[in-house]
């Protein structure tokens, strides 16, 4: 965003595209296991803020690998910066034990070594920028299996524009607000995280323990790795109530924001609470685990409940 | 969470790496803290890592005592699964389990080999050394 030449922080980006959410889809397996995610996908943010912003992105997919990667060059001659959707496991820069057949991930080229022919990544789980073959870049970017990225890559075809706050803001929480409590579909929100205790509650603890510890472990790891992590997305959303407090002069967001830390927090217990479990420093008990995020949902219900009455009044 | 309480607990995992997190800082205000790594996430993280080094053992197992072929070895230690296999090479599941037998395994075409070794992201001869 910066690049074209609006400043926006990361929590306002997040926030105004109504990132926050909670799915879980069981009928999508991640090696054998249900994918659970605490935001929306990374084009569904970029899509969020074409709105708010006034401007439109590009996206584009391939079929050939090197298609995308001559787009990829011209793009880059021309001095854009691309997002670029790719399989973590085909990074050479990722820590070896993050790199699993994850295809969703995203980063942002934003040059390309002339002389050695690398390219200039900024990826968002790590601090520094980095270099990456033009090899491992391909094949990260093709390749194959769930949420294949098929090349995908986006790019702002005109400057974003400086959004109206007023109105912006009170229209993207309301909106984060409705998906986490309204959203017509049993898996999405509160309802989700109900739906996710309720599959807790059914796991073998006793007759296979070894599936249940894997199976609790797979949706901490969904919660705490990817990205920020999930915990870390409520932390992210309250910064952007804090900066939206000051922005449009509504210090009730604040207050608000301070409720959302703290449920953020009590999401770290709940990963605490069932790693102790998997590392048998206490006895195996998903019914404790779904108790908590019972009240977890009950108090992300009442959170957003709040949340959208103060968006209401303006 | 509070800036102090950003779990600063060297993950193992994160190979030395950083990961920014956000948290209350002094001045009350929420704000980017580095954090070294926490307990709990290692612990997951290790604990898939590991499942698939179970997994790749176990292969090994029934390689050596002729019950599959090398390929099921190489599938797990990319940290893949038969489904995962399949759509990345492009061929059917019932295929890719009929070349996890060992007879079907050692007939494969030279085609078929290259298709996996790419997959997998190996050359084609070390498809068949296990070790």
């Amino acid at each position: 965003m910066r690049h074209y030449g609006l400043p926006l922080s990361e929590p306002m980006a997040f926030g105004l595209s109504s990132a926050l959410t909670f799915a879980f889809l069981p009928f999508i397996k991640i090696s054998g296991q249900p994918l659970a995610s605490y935001r929306m996908p990374p084009r569904a943010i970029i899509r969020g803020l074409q709105k708010p912003l006034r401007f439109s992105m590009r996206t584009e997919t391939f079929r050939r690998p090197e298609a995308g990667m001559a787009r990829l060059d011209e793009l880059l001659d021309a001095g854009h910066v691309a997002g670029l959707q790719v399989s973590v496991f085909w990074l050479p820069f990722i820590p070896p034990d993050f790199r699993f057949h994850f295809n969703a991930h995203n980063l942002l080229a934003y040059g390309r070594d002339a002389a050695s022919g690398e390219y200039l990544l900024s990826d968002p789980v790590l601090e520094e920028p980095v270099r990456c073959a033009s090899a491992d870049l391909a094949r990260a970017r093709f390749a194959r299996g769930l949420l294949a990225p098929k090349g995908l890559l986006y790019y702002p075809a005109n400057a974003p524009q400086e959004p109206a706050w007023e109105q912006a803001i009170p229209a993207a929480i309301k909106k984060t607000a409705w998906i986490m409590l309204r959203t017509p579909l049993p898996f999405i929100g509160v309802k989700g995280i109900n739906r996710v205790a309720r599959a807790f509650e059914r796991l073998p603890a006793a007759a296979d323990p070894q599936a249940t510890k894997l199976y609790i472990g797979h949706l901490i790891r969904m919660q705490e790795e990817i990205g920020t992590g999930g915990g870390g997305f409520r932390f992210m959303y309250a910064a952007f109530l804090e900066e939206a407090a000051s922005r449009i002069n509504r210090p009730d967001l604040t207050e608000l924001a301070a409720e959302l830390v703290d449920i953020g927090d009590l999401w770290r217990e709940f990963a605490l609470a069932a790693a102790r479990m998997i590392r048998d420093r206490d006895p195996l008990d998903p019914g404790r685990l779904a108790t908590l995020l019972r009240t977890q949902a009950a108090r992300e219900k009442a959170f957003f409940i709040a949340l959208d009455k103060a968006a209401r009044i303006s | 969470m509070d800036a102090t309480d950003v779990p600063q607990e060297g993950s193992a995992t994160y190979g030395g790496q950083l990961k920014a997190v956000y948290a209350r800082t002094h001045d009350g205000r929420l704000g980017l803290v580095q954090s070294r790594g926490w307990e709990v996430e290692e612990t997951v993280t290790l604990q898939a890592v590991r499942a698939f080094e179970e997994l790749t053992a176990a292969a090994i197992e029934r390689v050596r005592a002729g019950q599959s072929s090398p390929l099921e070895v190489h599938m797990y230690r990319a940290r893949m699964d038969i489904s995962l296999l399949a759509q990345a090479s492009g061929l059917w599941r019932w295929r890719v389990r009929r070349h996890l037998r060992p007879t079907v395994f050692a007939r494969l075409s030279k085609a078929l080999r290259a298709r996996y070794a790419e997959v997998l992201g190996i050359e084609p001869e070390q498809l068949d050394v296990i070790n």
